[in-house]
């Protein structure tokens, strides 16, 4: 083992990776210098960096991307979950490369140095993947000097002195911080770019339900569907970290959406007379997040406002109802996660398996689920939770993401079925 | 869902022969699904033709059926056996082809036979074109532009929708004729016209070129409940215009964004949906426009193929084991993932390595072909590497290849070349054309001036280049002396030997006198290793493992790492040390443990037999207790399939790679020994580094093996053993080809070491004939002898297949071949038991096999050619190790004696091991199966250079209809009644006088040309006299073309009448006419034809005939 009793840095060894328990790991800097600290994950989706870097629930978080050829198509304005990348950094085998794609505006590397993220390449990210498999994910800081020049009593410090995920509310952090409606557009289409608004305006309910042929989804279920809507529900949707996505799909399943922060009161959201409200995603703790979000969302529930929780959502409204949450050993990070639809109420689906997109360190530990709350879905690789229903109300969550980007959107039938259920 | 219980059997119909287009991959397929379904407890009922095959073999269906796949024959099957089921996904379009026409002729409702996999109607709306486009405009795909004109101003209209650059292609023609790329309108006139004129029907595809566009493909997996998975994403490295099959592909995609990779998934998806295959795997194939994203479905299979065979190596996932699993029923969330053995099959594969193919050619066999790539696939095989990144992956599959390549090596012809010969040179699509482009970077070409030409994406160009820039780093300073930088040269994937080679570079020798010193010894060696670092592979890995710099092994875990792999298949790579040691995987066990090394990829002579018997030394040795471990690169085989060995490596078979897993396997346990007899010639080739490294080799000694190739130590061994060879010798003057040729007595046959223009080998008559021979054709020097031996004309050869143990010498099979002597053995048919030997014949053969066996040594098996001639027994050539034959003979005879000889090898007995019986009382019959319509403009003659990519046996009780099998499984059909005509050489008259007697007792008019003609007449029998090409017309060509003839015969000697005589045979090939080029196959076809005329074909299971012939 190297550790930091013996620091000689190997030559052109420019970025550095220091595990709290002392372990070093060499490599060559890229991107932004300086420092970083918070805890090293891995994911395995084989595209969709620069969504993964922007993606707010990688905030604290230091990425091992499992594949070793990252930043080959560069990156871009539209392929962003967020304004900026959230993940603190990211570990790679190979260099960074001179992009090719013709969606390419600027090279990976510069994007992450313009960002003021940092990355380190040339480990062996497959070696770093089974530590963190086998000793779940340590605190480090991961630090680039063109010089090499590494104090390393002082980043091992640093990494030890790093609290952790644990108890960490950092949806505070990154939700946007004021009320607005989301008018930035629905989902992607090759050629056109994001669907603007008036476009989404024009389409029929219908066509912009998923019923099209567009390929822009993978997993429509025409039976949520309310053909002929006149009027979008309005979905007042609490950002603790939100993709963006989010809202590209909901206004695609035929929402209006406004955007409020994470701390906004049940009375403020009721305010804005919601059809239904939407809990998003987000970075850290849910047990931390929720000393603010789980009561609001305990009343939405009780006033019957229709719920969809994603991920962290999933899980404050699974808190919300009574279950509880657990810190995972590894997590669930990559774009290959299947997913059963399970518990019956399914109709024909029942058993019907989504491959999805994952991001979670934490879960709903589906043994405390009470008998008010019924399990939809759960993974095929671990069988832990990744789905609940509130019995008897409209209040559902799924722990995966139905939005994709990265990953497969084979779960788009989520959005039909909150948004349709609107009224 | 579980299985159905409604089905109790399944007919699983292969793929036939080995061609191209449809190789071993199917074996793989094939095999994995027999495997799979049996498991479940259904009855198997099998069906192909190819004896090499694994999935052939007894055990593994309950009937296995090696008869020939046509929808007849099938037929029968099916009559005779009552599947509930037939699953046609299995076995390529051989297999869908024929039972949609079972379903057309009515067969499988008249049984009641369902289709499981993929019904009627998917396969026809996937493999009509029209059905097809207009199924994608269903769901909003795109697919590229075309339109068929029948004559210029409808070509012109449909210019107006498609637009330029566009492609024309006539119409039935073979290799596009007349077709051609216009890139403007009055190319496209003159395409157009060209084409309808080239066209028999007068019809012109016309098509909007994608040249240029990048191409995908992705492998689907559905079950009948609609869950939906990709197994791989494939990039062709190659722009569209290359066949997918000759295109050097890389997994996964490795330039499109997730969100252009969703679209093609969701695409795909989509595509399975519409045309409704309900389980199992399909492939789809995309365009991209490199400009704009723009995305058009080009195609799709509703079955496993040769891309699903690369994906499922590529990543772990077992495609045709899971689809078969899918077709009776299951989901796939019902279906363990083996490699992990704790998740479902229900998920999408994820990998943390670069998978490269790169496909391998066989143009230097086919005179007159032109090695250039097109729409059209030409390879005969393929080599797959993984590396972690692409630089590493690139360079392990160029080594794999074994096409004499050490990574990029430089293109000679171009050093120095002028821009215009490069451009030129980057224009055409060779099977050397990543090669091409590195040549012209290291010329001073930019990427952006390659891609201009060749149209390979920048990005892999970029990597290119970044492998000939730390090319010329070496070149520039020798080798780095220290690990850190010698280990980032090994991790981009540069091999010992490469290094060895760019080191020598470093130190400007003038003259190129730098490579002769580095290859010897003394002072100046050593200072020019000094200088350079290290001059020579052993040098050069003498000094990496001086400075710890060796490979580690990593797991391909369909997982990147998320969970533990259970199943050890493994690739080697070179990482950095992150926690102290670079991270190994290889975890090697304690048991006794046995290497077996493949054949590496296909080519033409050494194929799916060399694995079969690869396979077969692993199940045998699993048996008897050792650990099996099987080090491969191809990636249609059965043999890297995790499931055949205990433990898998996938790697290019060189001396480094090789030695570098042996030193990982020798940690722990005992390595027995390394098995380098039965994977054809590309291991024999190791067993010398093997040797020297101290590795123990089991069965015959590679010095045995060597003395048997070696001209002059084998001579020695016949003469002590007594035995007779035809009579030869070398000669490097004219004057001494003469003198040899005396004492030999004509014929005699020369073969030159130098070819020119194509006149390789001739028989000469006399000594004039031979001084033409060596005045025109050849060049005779001290470097270039020419070698002549004793031709025994008309001589009959044959196969002896025997193992040895020490102590006991049996032979398994005797095979008469029914070509003379003078076709190379792999192309000529042969039959088992032989059917004009005498008794004493065949015990002389016996006895003198038994001989070389004890006088080489052997242990294992040996193969033995004999010609004989006037009663006489000649010896032509043995090789003390397992031969093409193998799996016929095992087939044959219905013993597996691969896996006998394997146990004998490992030490046992044969008086301890299953009795080997050779006598059988039926008759198998192997016919090679040619690729010549591959090859417009090549001779389709038989000759000593082998030719045939695949084998075919037809077994029956008597020879005349297991002979007619064979030529039935070999595409031929064979006409009860019609024109014969016959055209032979001199010395074949009398041969052949037989085939014309029974022709013209059968009803047949017979037509010859004057020579034949007239000798036929004066033995009284009734012949049409019909004029040579040369005659005037209408010729012989022009009665081939106007259909008025449905059997040939035509055998020729020399150069002269080849060419004179070779439209005739290219006649026969453009019209799918039965053509035979040796008077002993005419004979045997007549009898053929004969016994077709007094019986029906009758199916019968091998199982059958081997209980039958034990009692």
């Amino acid at each position: 083992m190297t550790h930091a009793h013996n620091p000689a840095a190997p030559e052109g060894a420019t970025g550095i990776l220091v595990l709290a328990d002392g372990t070093i790991v060499w490599g060559r800097g890229f991107g932004a210098t300086g420092s970083a600290v918070g805890e090293v994950c891995f994911n395995t989706a084989m595209t969709g960096y620069q969504e993964v870097m922007t993606d707010p629930s990688y905030a604290g978080q230091i990425v091992t991307f499992t594949f070793p050829h990252i930043g080959n198509v560069g990156t871009n304005e539209d392929d962003v979950e967020a304004d900026s990348p959230h993940a603190l950094g990211c570990i790679v085998r190979e260099d960074i490369t001179a992009p090719s794609n013709f969606r390419d505006q600027k090279p990976f590397d510069q994007w992450m140095a313009e960002n003021g993220r940092i990355g380190i390449s040339g480990v062996d990210t497959r070696a770093l993947t089974r530590r963190i498999r086998e000793a779940g994910a340590p605190n480090a800081v991961i630090a680039h000097d063109p010089e090499g020049n590494f104090d390393i009593d002082e980043l091992l410090a640093q990494a030890r002195a790093w609290a952790g995920l644990e108890g960490m509310d950092l949806a505070k952090q990154v939700t946007g911080h004021q009320t607005q409606l989301w008018d930035k557009g629905g989902l992607w289409r090759l050629g056109h770019g994001y669907a603007k608004m008036e476009e989404l305006e024009a389409s029929s309910a219908s066509s912009a339900a998923g019923l099209s042929t567009s390929l822009e989804t993978n997993g429509g279920d025409p039976k949520f569907v309310k053909v002929g809507a006149n009027e979008r529900p309005h979905v007042v949707a609490i950002d603790y970290g939100a993709k963006r996505n989010i809202f590209r799909n909901l206004v695609k399943a035929g929402a209006k959406v406004t955007v409020v922060p994470a701390e906004t009161s049940f009375d403020e959201i009721m305010a804005l007379k919601p059809a239904g409200v939407f809990l998003s995603n987000g970075p850290g703790d849910p047990a931390a997040t929720g000393v603010y979000a789980v009561p609001v969302i305990r009343q939405l529930l009780e006033a019957d406002i229709p719920l969809f929780g994603i991920c962290l959502g999933h899980q404050m409204l699974a808190l919300a109802a009574g279950a509880k949450t657990v810190k995972m050993h590894q997590g669930h990070r990559g774009a290959n996660h299947p997913v059963q639809r399970i518990g019956g109420g399914w109709d024909t689906t029942e058993g019907l398996v989504e491959i999805t997109s994952m991001n979670h360190g934490f879960a709903v530990d589906g043994e405390t689920l009470p008998d008010t709350v019924h399990e939809t879905h759960k993974s095929l690789f671990d069988g832990s939770n990744c789905g609940i229903e509130i019995i008897g109300k409209k209040a559902f969550g799924v722990q995966y993401h139905p939005e994709a980007s990265p990953g497969p959107q084979d779960s788009f039938y989520l959005f039909e079925k909150f948004v349709g259920g609107l009224s | 869902m579980p299985k159905r219980t409604d089905i109790k059997s399944i007919l699983i119909i292969g793929a036939g022969p080995i061609i191209i287009g449809q190789a071993c991959e199917f074996d793989y397929s094939g095999t994995q699904a027999c495997k799979a379904l049996k498991e479940e407890g259904y009855r198997i009922i099998l069906v192909n033709s190819n004896p090499a095959t694994i999935m052939t073999d007894p055990e593994m269906a309950d009937a296995t059926y090696v008869e020939p796949i046509t929808p007849e024959i099938v037929a029968k099957i099916i009559e005779k056996e009552r599947p509930d089921a037939i699953l046609p996904t299995m076995g390529g379009q051989t297999a869908l082809n024929t039972a949609l026409s079972l379903n057309k002729m009515g067969v499988l409702e008249k049984y009641g036979v369902e289709m499981i996999g993929a019904d009627a109607e998917a396969i026809d709306k996937a493999e009509d074109r029209e059905k097809f486009k207009a199924a994608m405009d269903k769901i909003g795909l795109e697919s590229p532009r075309s339109a068929v004109a029948h004559s210029e101003a409808q070509a012109l209209e449909i210019l107006e929708e498609i637009g330029l650059p566009a492609i024309m292609r006539p119409s039935f023609t073979m290799g596009g004729t007349g077709g051609g790329v216009a890139y403007n309108r009055e190319e496209f006139v003159h395409y157009v016209r060209t084409s309808l004129d080239a066209s028999p029907t007068n019809e012109v595809l016309i098509d909007e070129s994608l040249i240029g566009w990048k191409e995908y493909e992705m492998e689907v997996v559905r079950d009948k409940a609609d869950n939906c998975i990709i197994i791989c994403s494939i990039e062709n490295v190659d722009p569209m215009g290359v066949h997918t099959g000759d295109s050097i592909t890389v997994a996964p995609a490795l330039t499109l964004t997730d969100k252009e990779y969703q679209i093609m998934r969701n695409a795909s998806i989509a595509v399975l949906r519409e045309i409704g295959v309900e389980t199992g795997g399909s492939n789809v194939q995309f365009a991209v426009n490199p400009k704009d994203g723009r995305l058009v479905v080009i195609e799709m299979n509703p079955r496993v193929s040769r891309s699903s065979a690369l994906a499922s190596k590529a990543t772990g996932f077992p495609i045709a084991s899971v689809a078969a699993k899918l077709a009776v029923g299951y989901t796939l969330d019902e279906i363990e993932n083996d490699i992990t053995g704790a998740t479902p099959a229900s998920f999408e594969p994820t990998i943390d390595y670069i998978v490269t193919k790169i496909p391998r050619f066989a143009f230097e066999k086919f005179k007159g072909a032109e090695p250039l790539l097109s729409t059209a696939m030409k390879s005969v095989g393929e080599v797959m590497a993984i590396g972690r990144n692409i630089h590493e992956s690139m360079q392990k599959a160029l080594r794999g290849l074994e096409t004499g390549l050490d990574g990029f090596n430089r293109v000679q012809a171009l050093e120095g070349a002028s821009r215009e010969d490069i451009s030129a040179e980057l224009a055409r699509a060779t099977p050397d054309r990543l090669l091409v482009a590195a040549q012209a970077m290291r010329e001073g070409y930019s990427d952006a001036e390659i891609h201009g030409i060749a149209g390979f994406d920048p990005w892999f160009l970029a990597r290119i280049r970044e492998i000939i820039d730390a090319e010329q780093g070496v070149i520039d300073n020798g080798l780095p002396n220290d690990a850190q930088a010698l280990r980032k040269l090994k991790s981009m994937g540069f091999s010992d030997q490469r290094l060895a080679k760019l080191a020598i570079d470093s130190v400007h020798v003038a003259g190129g006198a730098g490579r002769a010193v580095a290859g010897g010894h003394g002072l100046v060696h050593d200072a020019l290793a000094a200088m350079a670092g290290a001059t020579t592979e052993a040098e050069v890995r003498a000094l990496r493992h001086k400075l710890g710099v060796r490979p580690v092994y990593k797991r391909i875990d369909t997982c990147a790492a998320e969970f533990e792999a259970k199943t050890p298949y493994m690739y080697s790579s070179y990482e950095a040390p992150i926690f102290g040691e670079p991270e190994c995987e290889a975890q090697p066990s304690d048991r006794k443990k046995i290497v077996i090394l493949g054949g590496g990829p296909n080519r033409i002579g050494q194929g799916i037999e060399f694995d079969y018997c690869c396979c077969h030394a692993c199940f045998a040795l699993s048996d008897a207790g050792f650990e099996t471990i099987m080090i491969n690169c191809n990636p249609e085989t059965v043999s890297t399939d995790y499931d055949t060995s205990d433990r898998l490596y996938f790697e290019p078979l060189t001396a480094e790679d090789v030695l570098e897993i042996l030193h990982v396997e020798q940690q722990s346990g005992e390595l027995v020994g390394v098995v380098v007899q039965f994977g054809g010639q590309t291991p024999l080739k190791l067993a010398q580094a093997l040797e020297d490294a101290g590795i123990p080799i089991l069965g015959t000694s590679p010095d045995a093996i060597d003395l048997a190739e070696d001209r002059e130590r084998f001579a020695k061994l016949v003469n002590k053993l007594k035995l007779k060879q035809p009579e030869n010798g070398m000669a490097r003057t004219r004057d001494e080809a003469v003198k040899i040729a005396d004492r030999i007595g004509y014929p005699v046959l020369l073969r030159p070491s130098f070819v020119l223009g194509g006149r390789a080998m001739e028989i000469v008559d006399g000594p004039a004939q031979l001084e033409n021979y060596i005045n025109t054709a050849v060049q005779v020097s001290g470097d270039s002898p020419v070698l002549v031996d004793q031709y025994l004309r008309d001589a009959v050869e044959v196969d002896v297949d025997a193992i040895c143990d020490g102590d006991e010498v049996v032979v398994c099979g005797l095979l008469q071949h029914i070509e003379e002597a003078g076709v190379h053995s792999g192309d000529s048919a042969c039959s088992i038991p032989p059917y004009s030997l005498s008794d004493e014949i065949i015990a002389e053969m016996e006895r003198q096999t038994e001989a070389l066996a004890f006088g080489l040594k052997v242990r294992g098996l040996m193969n033995i050619q004999f010609a004989v001639k006037n009663n006489e027994v000649y010896l032509i050539e043995v090789n003390p190790r397992a031969s093409r034959t193998v799996p016929f003979v095992a087939k044959a005879i219905g013993v597996p004696i691969a896996k006998i000889a394997s146990r004998v090898m490992a030490g046992e007995k044969l008086k301890d091991l299953p009795v080997i019986n050779r006598h059988i009382d039926y008759t198998a019959v192997k016919e090679a199966v040619f690729p010549f319509n591959r090859f417009p403009g090549v001779d389709p003659i038989l000759s000593p250079e082998m030719k045939s990519t695949g084998e075919v046996m037809g077994i029956d009780q008597g020879f005349p209809i297991a002979f007619a099998k064979s030529q039935l499984g070999a595409s031929a059909i064979l006409p009860d009644s019609g024109t014969i005509f016959i055209s032979v050489k001199e010395t074949d008259k009398k041969v052949i006088e037989p085939a014309a007697r029974l022709a013209e007792k059968l009803g047949f008019k017979i037509i010859a040309t004057s020579g034949t003609a007239d000798y036929l007449a004066e033995k009284g029998i009734e012949v049409e006299r019909v004029n040579k090409v040369a005659e005037g017309r209408p010729h012989i060509v022009d009665r081939i073309k106007d259909d008025e003839v449905n059997l040939i015969f035509n055998t020729t000697e020399g150069w002269q009448s080849l060419k004179d005589s070779k439209s005739i045979r290219a006649a026969a090939l453009v019209g799918k006419i039965p053509i035979y080029t040796t008077a002993t196959a005419s004979n045997a076809v007549m009898q053929a034809i004969e016994a077709l005329r007094e019986e029906t074909l009758e199916v019968r299971a091998l199982q059958s005939y081997y209980k039958a012939s034990q009692t």
